[in-house]
């Protein structure tokens, strides 16, 4: 059995470990608030420019001459998948869960015949990727400022992207990601964004919009052209759609990190009470020897 | 009452404006328009420029747009901006402040990557800066 004195070391380890689990939940829970607010906030342009580009697409569905963006480029080749991870760990399944998914498609898409890239946006998910998949990684991003998701950051990501997609690198783009739909619930999403189809994430909350469905055939005037208009609209819809995918993959990470870091918390408490217990009964056997000890060597007298 | 469309102002960030509006005038690539119910369905492209909310007849709004898309229909008339200002919200040294933001970025390119999207943050400036002293003209 161990000494009282390791015990007491013990106790006070897991006391620290616990005060620092809780203090990452506090902070987790409060970021997730932020980072859930901004992913709602973001749902409404994402929709609407879908719905938007949905009305384009049926309109130039089947004519010569769309653009790639929309149409593909005619080949089913090459695949891009671009992983979006947590640059940190201590947040459960998050990481593994989207890496586990990234991992299956890769696989699935080799057995199809198929050429697949990596491109990785966040710390952790390339570190694990790289010990398997370390030919295929074609590009990773890291930055992620402490204040949460920025537009720009996602531009970048997004212009990557469209920049291999022009030079050929890719035929078919999709974003692994995380899907946040509470603190203790997110899904992992594969989502198309080149060529673009309209995304079954998008459609969850559109209660709201279902009434405008006969308008999505209407006649549209163009202003300037549908060229134009589409080869203005389907850069900046990657863009959203990556800055989309990027705010609900940081709030799932942080409503991840909140119910891990509870987890521990609650673990730790556990833990703690059965040490000062296991402590306790250690000292009272302790005294109780030293009774007998004191009591026997008198009586020996 | 007029008839009303409805109008709806989104940015990235946020939906900022979703209310009935008798009339909208959007600055689109091709030309400003103006969007009243029963207005035949179109997708234009929008410049950097200044949305026009009329109310009981007279302009209630104004906000400055730094480009994006704008989808009208019969009953509706939707802004996909990148950004947007409110004009009665923004003061002129926060605009002074931005165009100096965006001279430094001028400046400081390096390569045409960067000083092309200086110059047009720089644009977005300008236009910014006289569409809000415009505003202050107009209340004047």
């Amino acid at each position: 059995m161990a000494s009282l004195k390791d015990l007491r070391a013990r106790i006070s380890s897991v006391k620290s470990t616990r005060k620092i689990t809780s203090a990452m939940k506090m902070v987790a829970a409060s970021r997730l608030r932020r980072a859930q607010e901004a992913a709602e906030a973001a749902r409404p342009y994402a929709q609407r420019m879908e719905r938007m580009l949905s009305n384009l697409a049926a309109s130039v569905a089947g004519q010569a001459g769309a653009p790639p963006l929309l149409a593909g480029t005619g080949a089913d080749k090459v695949h891009l998948l671009v992983v979006m991870t947590a640059n940190r760990g201590l947040c459960g399944g998050f990481n593994s869960s989207i890496v586990r998914a990234a991992r299956h498609r890769v696989l699935e898409l080799r057995a199809q015949g198929k050429t697949v890239k990596l491109l990785c946006v966040g710390r952790k998910g390339r570190d694990v990727l790289k010990r398997e998949f370390a030919d295929d990684i074609i590009g990773t991003f890291e930055e992620q400022g402490s204040k949460g998701i920025t537009y720009t950051e996602a531009d970048r990501v997004a212009q990557d992207i469209l920049r291999r997609f022009e030079a050929g690198e890719f035929d078919t783009c999709t974003l692994v990601y995380n899907r946040f739909r509470s603190a203790i619930s997110q899904i992992v999403t594969l989502q198309q964004v080149v060529p673009f189809l309209p995304s079954p994430a998008g459609n969850d909350n559109q209660g709201a919009h279902g009434g405008h469905e006969a308008e999505a055939h209407a006649l549209y005037e163009y202003e300037p052209s549908e060229e134009a208009i589409l080869a203005d609209l389907l850069p900046k819809c990657v863009g959203i759609q990556v800055y989309r995918g990027l705010l609900e993959n940081y709030a799932s990470e942080q409503g991840a990190r909140m119910t891990a870091m509870d987890n521990a918390t609650r673990n730790a408490g556990e833990m703690i009470k059965k040490l000062t217990l296991t402590y306790n009964r250690t000292r009272q056997a302790q005294i109780t020897k030293e009774l007998i000890e004191i009591i026997s060597g008198a009586e020996a007298l | 009452m007029a008839a009303t469309t409805e109008f709806e102002l989104v940015s990235p960030g946020r939906l900022l404006l979703s209310e009935p509006v008798e009339m909208v005038v959007v600055p689109g690539t091709d030309g400003d328009f103006g969007a009243l119910p029963q207005h035949a369905p179109m997708l234009s492209t929008v410049r950097p420029g200044v949305i026009n909310i009329y109310k009981g007849g007279r302009v209630a709004r104004r906000l400055f747009v730094a480009g994006g898309f704008a989808e009208v229909t019969q009953e509706r008339c939707t802004v996909l901006a990148d950004e947007a200002i409110d004009l009665a919200e923004i003061t002129p040294a926060e605009v002074q402040q931005r165009l100096q933001a965006a001279d430094d970025q001028v400046k400081e390119a390096r390569n045409p990557e960067e000083k092309a999207a200086a110059d047009r943050a720089r644009g977005l400036a300008q236009a910014l800066a006289e569409a809000a002293s415009a505003a202050a003209h107009a209340h004047a």
